[in-house]
């Protein structure tokens, strides 16, 4: 019988083994060795010695902050209007939808709406504005990453925010809190393992977008995922591209063990 | 000293549905309330428009005297031990009884003697820093009657709050919370569905079918003297036979008359007869009515003894000493242990008929 269970599990056994764990030994090994092959930390002191690679890090830092920051600033008070509505199986129907649609084609359509004759500067130029310079900014790259992951942070915090026992905020008024307590001291604690994991599935990928930083960003948005692209597919150079790659799992890995980090309470004598 | 009075509260839901018709209840301070019915009776609705979780469609609540209908739950001075407790997950013991002193801003010292307190009112000493989920059910009883009450609220409101208790730690519970309500003074209302439990505890029961009051009075008097058959057989187990009232202190029920103890209704007059299973004595000699036992059960403190009589009906009949099945036995029981109801007579009628000849008898 334990035979039979652990031949089951072999067909994923042999794709973690080929489709994970070996890319990253290969990645780590091209990270530590230079172009002759040879056991070297040059790439890792060449990242850490140049401005560059340290302001490109910084750069992918700060925009997928910038990003998780205004998906959550949305993601949440929609989550919480989700869960009071008739038809909600309707409501999240249309939150899911977009992602069915190929992210390239996403990306186009904004391309067409920001553009210099897009939707955007059309309807300005009705009131005598513009033409305005919208696409290859910041401000679209932002914009259309946030539509973009909106529906993966509405969707966990929707469910945590659904799983609250109604009572609880019955208990919560019942004690004396007003609206705003009531969110602050029970609903938000309540609803942070939703958040948490709406910011780990949409702060890790963004920290590599790369696509995007293209199309909409105009290579003007450089970060680290731009960078690997570069180098892999530009330069040739798999030995940097490695490092970068080795460099943004670590920083992933922060961010999941900051993110998930349990509170410890301090004991109270009475 | 009348704390809360309901005044003609009608709740009729969106869809058409009333759970609640015209009630009328006045509660006093101090006292061990119980909202006793099945489900769906509207006890429970009764309790969040006290609480102020639900709006009546009608009708105004007053609390000591001021109105306070539309008022925000978190602004009453009552507090609500919920029916599974509703304790805060993500807080331990002393976070959550401190909850609401923590709202208030008060300082940190005096929280710390009041949550002290409160746990040693529940006799929960010790446990402030325990997770909530390390706690048993009636540990976590426990704990949401000490967050309730650390408001020191004027009126407790308790949502059906043993139900989910295994039966000895009910029973525990009962006298417990019946020792809690002595010890602060404050007004209990109790939502039970469980008339073991409204009877054991209660100062006054509210007996609820169909969204309206069927009786209220003691324990005893609802007990003694049911108003309907509804309330007869919801209260403990019962006979309910169909009779005859022949004249006043003399009723005919199973083929045979009997003296009784109810008066003022019309001779002639269709009734129903109340005779509780413990108030009927098996007996060999001067039976008042013979019959055949056809089963009987041991439920450890007393015999279950079921018995068709000559006209048909099916006795039910408790005793300390056991029977055999097939074996005919004699009945006894005292003009008292008979309890007359007319058909449709409200508590009001009831109580003024029990006027007319009670009053006699004193003088």
């Amino acid at each position: 019988m334990r035979k039979k269970q652990s031949f089951f599990l072999l067909p994923y056994l042999l794709w973690i083994i080929l489709f994970v764990i070996a890319p990253m030994v290969l990645i780590v090994g091209y990270s530590l060795t230079n172009s002759q092959g040879h056991f070297s930390l040059q790439n890792f002191t060449l990242f850490f010695s140049k401005g560059t690679f340290i302001g490109m890090m910084l750069n992918s830092f700060w925009y997928a902050l910038l990003i998780t920051f205004f998906c959550l600033l949305i993601s949440y008070p929609a989550a919480l209007a989700l869960t009071r509505l008739k038809n909600q199986q309707f409501w999240l129907m249309l939150v899911i939808l977009p992602t069915w649609i190929n992210l390239l084609l996403k990306a186009y359509a904004f391309i067409g709406i920001f553009s210099r004759d897009g939707m955007v500067n059309q309807f300005l130029h009705l009131f005598g504005l513009g033409p305005a310079e919208i696409m290859f900014t910041d401000f679209a790259f932002i914009f259309v990453a946030t539509y973009i992951e909106i529906p993966f942070m509405i969707m966990p915090i929707y469910n945590s925010l659904k799983e609250i026992d109604p009572a609880l905020i019955s208990a919560s008024s019942d004690l004396g809190a007003n609206f705003w307590q009531t969110f602050r001291y029970v609903i938000w604690p309540l609803s942070w393992p939703g958040v948490e994991s709406g910011i780990q599935a949409i702060f890790i990928p963004s920290l590599s977008l790369f696509m995007l930083t293209r199309l909409i960003g105009g290579n003007r948005v450089i970060t680290l995922g731009t960078a690997v692209e570069e180098y892999f597919l530009t330069t040739m150079n798999w030995n940097m591209g490695s490092t970068i790659g080795v460099i943004l799992i670590v920083l992933m890995t922060i961010v999941m063990v900051l993110t998930s980090r349990k509170q410890h309470k301090k004991e109270i004598k009475l | 000293m009348e704390i809360i009075k309901l005044d003609h509260i009608t709740k009729e839901y969106d869809d058409g549905f009333v759970a609640l018709k015209d009630i009328n209840i006045s509660i006093e301070s101090g006292k061990f309330y119980s909202l006793l019915g099945p489900s769906g009776s509207g006890k429970t609705t009764i309790l969040r428009i006290i609480a102020g979780f639900t709006e009546p469609s009608a009708g105004k609540l007053y609390f000591a005297g001021k109105d306070i209908t539309g008022l925000d739950a978190s602004k009453r001075h009552i507090n609500t031990v919920f029916q599974n407790y509703a304790l805060f997950p993500h807080l331990n013991v002393y976070e959550n009884v401190a909850f609401g002193l923590k709202l208030k801003h008060r300082p940190d010292s005096e929280i710390r003697q009041k949550v002290k307190d409160a746990l040693k009112t529940v006799r929960l000493d010790g446990y402030a820093n325990r997770e909530i989920s390390e706690l048993s059910g009636g540990q976590q009883q426990r704990v949401a009657i000490a967050r309730a009450i650390i408001n020191e609220p004027k009126v407790l409101l308790l949502d059906e709050s043993l139900s989910a208790l295994d039966k000895r730690l009910r029973k525990e519970m009962q006298f417990e919370l019946r020792a809690i309500q002595k010890k602060l003074g404050i007004t209990f209302i109790f939502v039970t569905h469980d008339q073991e439990e409204a009877l054991a505890m209660s100062d006054e029961i509210f007996v609820l079918n169909d969204g309206t009051i069927q009786q209220s009075g003691s324990p005893v008097d609802i007990y003694d003297e049911p108003v309907n058959d509804f309330v007869a057989r919801f209260i403990g187990d019962s006979n309910i036979l169909s009779g005859k009232m022949i004249r006043d202190f003399e009723v005919e029920f199973a083929g045979k008359q009997f003296e009784c103890a109810d008066a003022g209704i019309t001779p002639g007059e269709k009734v129903e007869v109340v005779l509780r299973p413990e108030d009927l004595d098996i007996t060999a000699t001067d039976p008042k009515l013979t019959m055949t036992v056809q089963s009987q059960l041991f439920l450890g403190d007393h015999f279950e003894i079921k018995a068709v009589d000559e006209s048909g009906f099916e006795w039910l009949i408790h005793s300390t000493n056991g029977v055999k099945i097939g074996q005919e036995i004699g009945i006894f029981f005292d003009p008292e242990d008979i309890h007359v109801m007319r058909l449709g007579e409200t508590e009001e009628e009831f109580d003024a008929r029990l006027e007319t000849y009670e009053g006699e008898d004193k003088e």
